[in-house]
Order: C-alpha cells, then sequence, then structure tokens
C-alpha cells in the first residue's frame, strides 16, 4: 500500500513539474531542479516519468531516459540517491577555507559521523560540500535545508544540528 | 500652486493611528494656526515612514528630512515653536536609527567609487519606482527615443567598456560582431553564473539593484536587435533569482518589457534561466547549452555565440555588471565614464575581498588602484597584525600575486602581464600562516571537481596535478615530483578545450613561480614553513608555559596526552592525530607546532 501511495506522489509531482514548465528543452533542467526539490532527489523512476511526460515527437521534442540522466547526474544540485530528512551543504571554497573552514569541516563530520555524500542509518542528515555560496563575508558558511549560518565555529554545532530532527 | 517652505509628512500607517497619529496631525494643525505658520507649513499625510513597532507615531520633516518619532500631543507645541518658528531641530524628538551594519558592503571605504553598486542597499529591489527614483530607465527612454543602434554602440564604443566576465573582450565590439550576422532571432544572455568561490559581486547587484541589470539588457538587445533574453542565474542564489523576477514582472507591467516597449515599435523580452550546480557553465558555449536543457559541457569555438548561440542563432552574452553599468554610461556619457581607470581599462570594477584582511566585502574601486591600496586602504589591511603573503586574483583560474607585485595597477594588462588574471573580480588575501603548496592543493581540488570532464587533457590533468600535490602535502612528495608538476601544468593549459581546463594549472604555476623553496620544503626536509600540511608538522607542550590544568587532556580526542595535574604535560607523537583541539583549548599559549 505505502508503495503505491509513494509512487502516486512521485507521479502527481512530476506531472505538476512538466505542467509547470512546459514541455519544451529549455525546461528539463527546472522540471528536474522542481522534482529534486519536491522529493529530495530524482530516483529512476521519476526520470521513466519525466521522459513519458516530456517525449513528443509530434511537438518535435525528442528525448531519451540516459539523456535526462545525464543531466540529473551532470548538475551537482540534481541528486540521484536518496538523500536524508535534512541536508547539510557545507562551502568548501577558498574564502571559508582561509577564514577556519578547514578545522570546522572536520568538526562537522565528526559531529554528524559522517562524510562528504553520506546519509546517516537513521536519514536524518546527508552531508555534502557546496560551491562557493557567495557568502564570503561571514565564512565559513554551512546551509542545513534552507537556512544559512555564517561565522560558523565548531563550537556551535551541537546546538545548530540539534535543531532538526 | 502656493508655496510652502516645509512638508511635515505624518505616517498614517495602522500601526501608527493606533499610536495617536490623528490626534497628533489634529494638535499640529492646531499649533501652526495657533502660531501663524499655517499658509508656510503644509501638514499631509503618508503611509508608513519607519518600522512602526519602533517609531510610530512619527513623521518626516522636508526639506531638511528630519525623521520625529514617538510623538505625542504633548510634544507638538514645543516642536512647532522649535522647529518652525526658530529653526532648530529638536534632537530629542528624533528617530533613533541603529546604525545597520551591513557586512558586505557598508559605507564606501577610502578610494571607492560606486556606480555599479550605487544602488545597494540604498533601494529596495522589489520597487521598480525607487529605481526609476534614481534615474531608473531614464537612459533607456532617451535611447529609444533619440538614438539608433549604431550610435548606442559607437558610444559604449568610446566609453572604452570591456566585458567585466574576465576576459574583458571591448563589449561594443561584441554588441557589432551579433548585431552584423544576417540572422534572426537574436538572443541576448546575461551571465549571472557566478561561480568564483569568493567572487559575490554579482549576487548583490542582483539581489539589490536588479533593475539596472533588466535596464542594460534592454537597451543591449536595442543596440543588437535582439528579440528575447535569457538570464542565466545559479541556484545557489535563490534570493536574486526571486528579485530578478519580480523585477522583470514589474518592468513588463510598467512598459518597460514586452511589445512595443515606450511606444517605439521595439519589442524584448526576457527570463531567467537557473543553473543547477555546475561551475563549468559561467563558460559561455557551456552555459548556452544548459539554456538550451543540455549538460553544461563547453564546445569549441569558433563558432563564437555571436555568430550560433542560443538554439543555433546569433547571441550576445555579456556578464551582470557590464549590463549594469551601460544605463549609467548612456546617461552621464562616455567621456565621464572613460575619464576613470588606466589606458586600456577604463570605469570601475567590483572586487569580492575575502581571507586575512580586516574589511572583507565588495567594493568598487576604479582601474588602475594598485593592489597595495586595494589590501591596505580599502581593506584595512592584513588582520591581527600578521605579514602580507599573496593575494589571489582571478578566482580559482587565476594565480597567487606576492609583495613585490603590490605596487601594480589593477587593470586587464598588468595583471595578466604578472601572471595572473582579471578575472570575474574575487580578491582572497593569504597572511603568513598561509601554506601555498596546500593553497594550490585545495584550488585544484576546486577544478578537477568541476571539470565537465569532456576533454582528456582537463579530466585526466588535474586529477594527475592533484595526486601530486596531495603525495606532497602527505610529505611524500620528491624534487621528481616538481618537475612532473611543471610539466603536466603546460601540457593542460595548452591541451584542454576550454578557459576551465587552460585556467586550471595557474595557481600551481603561479605558486611554484613565487614560492618554489616551499615546495622544495615539503619534498626535501619534509617540513610545511608554514606550519599546515598535517603530515608535516607535530604538536609539543613548551614546559615553562604549561600549568598543568589538564585542559588539553580532557579535550583530546584520542588521548594522546598524558600528564599529572600542576605537571607539565606530554604529547605522543605517534597517537596525536594533528587535530589541533589542544592549541585550541590551552589557554597558556603552552602548544606550540613544530615543522
Amino acid at each position: 500500500m505505502t508503495q503505491i501511495a509513494e509512487k502516486r506522489g512521485l507521479s502527481d509531482i512530476v506531472q505538476t513539474a512538466v505542467e509547470k514548465h512546459g514541455a519544451t528543452p529549455d525546461a528539463f533542467i527546472p522540471i528536474l531542479l522542481e522534482i529534486n526539490r519536491e522529493n529530495g532527489y530524482i530516483p529512476a523512476e521519476a526520470i521513466r516519468l519525466a521522459r513519458k511526460f516530456l517525449h513528443q515527437p509530434e511537438e518535435h521534442v525528442l528525448v531519451s531516459e540516459g539523456q535526462l540522466y545525464g543531466l540529473a547526474s551532470f548538475y551537482h544540485m540534481l541528486n540521484t540517491g536518496v538523500v536524508g530528512r535534512h541536508v547539510v551543504q557545507f562551502c568548501e571554497s577558498a574564502p571559508c577555507h582561509v577564514q577556519g573552514a578547514r578545522d570546522l569541516w572536520k568538526s562537522v563530520q565528526s559531529t554528524l559521523n559522517l562524510k562528504a555524500g553520506e546519509t546517516d542509518p537513521q536519514g536524518r542528515f546527508t552531508l555534502k560540500t557546496v560551491s562557493c555560496l557567495g557568502l564570503c563575508g561571514v565564512g565559513p558558511v554551512m546551509v542545513v535545508d534552507e537556512d544559512v549560518y555564517g561565522n560558523v565555529t565548531p563550537d556551535q554545532l551541537p546546538e545548530i544540528f540539534a535543531k532538526y530532527e | 500652486m502656493p508655496f510652502y517652505r516645509s512638508h511635515i509628512l505624518v505616517s498614517v500607517d495602522p500601526a501608527c493611528i493606533d499610536a495617536g497619529a490623528h490626534d497628533v496631525l489634529d494638535a499640529l494643525n492646531d499649533e501652526l494656526v495657533a502660531q501663524g505658520l499655517i499658509d508656510e507649513v503644509q501638514v499631509l499625510e503618508t503611509s508608513r515612514i519607519g518600522d512602526p513597532a519602533r517609531f510610530a507615531p512619527d513623521m518626516i520633516v522636508y526639506p531638511e528630512n528630519v525623521h520625529y518619532a514617538n510623538l505625542s500631543v504633548d510634544d507638538i507645541p514645543y516642536l512647532v515653536e522649535e522647529h518652525f518658528l526658530k529653526g532648530r531641530v529638536v534632537e530629542k524628538l528624533r528617530a533613533q536609527t541603529q546604525v545597520v551594519t551591513d557586512e558586505e558592503l557598508g559605507a564606501p571605504k577610502p578610494k571607492e567609487v560606486r556606480i555599479v553598486l550605487r544602488n545597494c542597499g540604498k533601494i529596495d529591489p522589489h520597487n521598480i519606482e525607487e529605481y526609476i527614483a534614481e534615474d531608473g530607465y531614464q537612459a533607456l527612454a532617451n535611447v529609444l527615443a533619440g538614438m539608433t543602434p549604431e550610435q548606442v554602440i559607437d558610444e559604449v564604443a568610446k566609453s572604452g567598456l570591456r566585458g567585466r566576465g574576465g576576459a574583458g573582450f571591448p563589449a561594443a565590439r561584441k554588441w557589432q560582431l551579433c548585431r552584423q550576422v544576417p540572422d534572426n532571432p537574436k538572443y541576448l544572455t546575461c551571465n549571472a553564473d557566478e561561480g568564483d568561490p569568493g567572487a559575490f559581486m554579482n549576487r548583490r547587484v542582483l539581489e539589490s539593484d536588479p533593475h539596472s541589470v533588466l535596464e542594460g539588457m534592454i537597451i543591449a538587445a536595442y543596440a543588437i536587435g535582439a528579440s528575447m533574453g535569457y538570464i542565466y542565474c545559479r541556484a545557489e542564489y535563490p534570493i536574486a533569482v526571486q528579485n530578478l523576477n519580480i523585477a522583470i514582472a514589474q518592468a513588463r507591467e510598467f512598459g518597460f518589457l514586452g511589445e512595443n516597449i515606450f511606444g517605439t515599435g521595439f519589442s524584448f523580452e526576457l527570463e531567467v534561466r537557473m543553473g543547477a550546480g555546475a561551475f563549468v557553465c559561467g563558460e559561455e558555449t557551456a552555459l548556452i547549452a544548459s539554456i538550451e536543457g543540455k549538460r553544461g559541457e563547453p564546445r569549441p569555438r569558433p563558432p563564437f555565440p555571436a555568430v550560433k548561440g542560443v538554439w543555433g542563432k546569433p547571441t550576445n552574452n555579456n556578464n551582470v555588471e557590464t549590463y549594469a553599468v551601460v544605463p549609467q554610461i548612456l546617461l552621464k556619457g562616455a567621456d565621464w565614464y572613460a575619464g576613470m581607470g588606466t589606458e586600456k581599462s577604463k570605469g570601475t570594477k567590483t572586487f569580492a575581498i575575502a581571507g586575512d584582511v580586516v574589511n572583507t566585502g565588495l567594493i568598487e574601486v576604479p582601474f588602475g588602484i594598485t593592489l597595495r591600496e586595494v589590501v591596505y586602504e580599502v581593506g584595512g589591511g592584513i588582520k591581527d597584525g600578521k605579514k602580507f603573503k599573496a593575494i589571489q586574483t582571478g578566482g580559482p583560474m587565476g594565480g597567487c600575486l606576492v609583495e613585490e607585485h603590490l605596487d601594480l595597477p589593477v587593470d586587464y594588462e598588468a595583471l595578466t602581464a604578472a601572471g595572473s588574471m582579471m578575472g570575474s573580480g574575487g580578491m582572497i588575501i593569504m597572511d603568513e600562516e598561509t601554506c601555498m603548496v596546500d593553497i594550490a592543493r585545495f584550488f585544484m581540488e576546486f577544478t578537477q571537481e568541476e571539470s565537465c570532464g569532456k576533454c582528456t587533457p582537463c579530466r585526466v590533468g588535474t586529477r594527475r596535478i592533484l595526486d601530486v600535490l596531495e603525495k606532497i602535502c602527505a610529505g611524500k612528495g620528491t624534487l621528481a615530483d616538481i618537475d612532473n608538476l611543471e610539466m603536466l601544468c603546460e601540457e593542460v593549459i595548452k591541451n584542454s578545450l576550454c578557459g576551465l581546463g587552460q585556467g586550471a594549472p595557474n595557481p600551481v604555476v603561479s605558486t611554484l613561480q613565487h614560492f618554489r623553496e616551499e615546495y622544495i620544503a615539503h619534498v626535501v626536509e619534509k617540513r610545511c614553513p608554514a606550519r599546515v600540511c598535517k603530515a608535516l608538522i607535530r604538536y609539543e607542550i613548551t614546559s615553562p608555559a604549561c600549568t598543568g590544568c589538564t585542559v588539553c587532556a580532557r579535550n583530546c580526542p584520542v588521548e594522546a596526552i598524558r600528564g599529572e595535574r600542576r605537571q607539565i604535560h606530554h604529547i605522543d607523537d605517534d597517537t596525536c592525530i594533528r587535530c589541533g583541539i589542544c592549541a585550541q583549548v590551552c589557554n597558556f599559549n603552552a602548544i606550540s607546532i613544530l615543522s
């Protein structure tokens, strides 16, 4: 039962995304971004569904699943694997690096007991690195879901992570 | 129309009415009549002035621009007598504004000239009228009403404006090339995929003054003959995307975008396209591929986008800053703009200053300013009184410059000649405690990760360079590795397809050039002079300073520190993982890092 319910949910997400952005090539990336945002990641099933909606030979829109997977795997912000309930994005760029991110990164990994790209067994956190968020004035910077934390120090970490269940 | 010497605007925001704004209004009118000033001072009602939670009820007096807050009826007679009869501002009733600190921008620092950033933090980006009040869309009106596309291109050519994305190609020549191609429709793209680590000038302009970019694009579209434009903004900037969409909707509503702009028959449409996290999409052919819904992989040029760009049609691509400055050039004239800068680099440039200086954040300075002025005057000097070591300009594909370069004027040619580049405008300043091998390794890690993988020299070459650097940082390098590094860098620079690969080895090349002795210390003496590389350092407790307080031992995650209370402690070198926590927690600076 749950599986069917989940599947229908995904189908809705994909269909809504396609309707919102339109079934044209320049909408492929916005559609995948939206599926990623709504579902947390882009499973193979979503690719299959999206291709079904988008491939319209009579409208001269030709697309394969491989092509869509190619997009999903190329862009860093699109996840092709399962992610946790909360995504921690750690800025790994140079300005943060020279402002203390080097030590902070070690603390983040040990506090969460995760390495880059990993998700904990409880599915609570996924730890990712992210390229420059342009918030270098307040580095080191870390983003949890959509909350931005600047000037982060190792001792603030337990308190920050405790906010996310 | 009667003339009034002063105007009082009283806020009748619901919150202010609640706090007695109507009583204040009545009292004001009564008092002005009583003093015989009612024909000289006009009282008007207005909407919200300041935050009602702090200021209600409040009012503002023009032309003096004095904001009185938290008024009561009892204050009015004194206020009218002092301010309007005697001409003295009543300080005790003035709104106490908090000093708002804008960590990114703040007030202009010495030597700054703000043109691109002039409206940032000053106007409400969600309100097109505030932009219009700052001469916004005036240049567009002038252009459409009285200039031919050729005249616009000529004026921009005369100003000397060069592309701000990094390469510095003359903007007007690019426009002219695209205009000449006998193919339609033509497209305009704005590169807002500001991916260089440490560069966030474009983000600030997009967030705080999106209309300046829109206006510049509409003018460029008119000059080129483009009918459709895309702003390609990276998804890491959600607020910029949001503000751009709001701005586009408002501009369309005001008739600055869409069909028949200003009734001149010129039509132009504009849309935002979001990236999805791929640094290489800042390269123009990759950007175009991404707009078309493909993997953002660069392709060889020619054909240049001016001939075959979006959907295979002629396309003009410029950076955010290039477009944003265009309205000001047309408004104030090419001569005004060309009056700033150096012989070949005209006008101003925004930079993002990061790293070990006192004032980090955004600056806008005329070309020709020296790096020394940037570091010491605008940047306020090195933090904590430490020594300057290097400045990295041009982003991850730029190079490191050193003390001897500090008196160089900042312009496209001078930075390139010194072995770095202008890039989009990130500057990272490093103090004496930075290990240059580690920095080179760090930048390679970035470019290796961001290599799109299409061409072998970049895909494999960056990986191999990184392998060698990691080996050196781990203390396992040899002198032969340094030679190999140089050879690898040369091959990758020579053979890569796009600017990413061609520039990727620059941080290694420039650090090898200026800090070769640091590389040699790593491989020959197995020593990291800046005491950064973990494999080459060890921690030691120095006897006179240690009080035996046990703080370090209690905080050590691997129990490598032993010692009795009030006795000097000792670190077991084999167990120690070089995490540095002991040095952070020690209150007596008793722990030194040796290499």
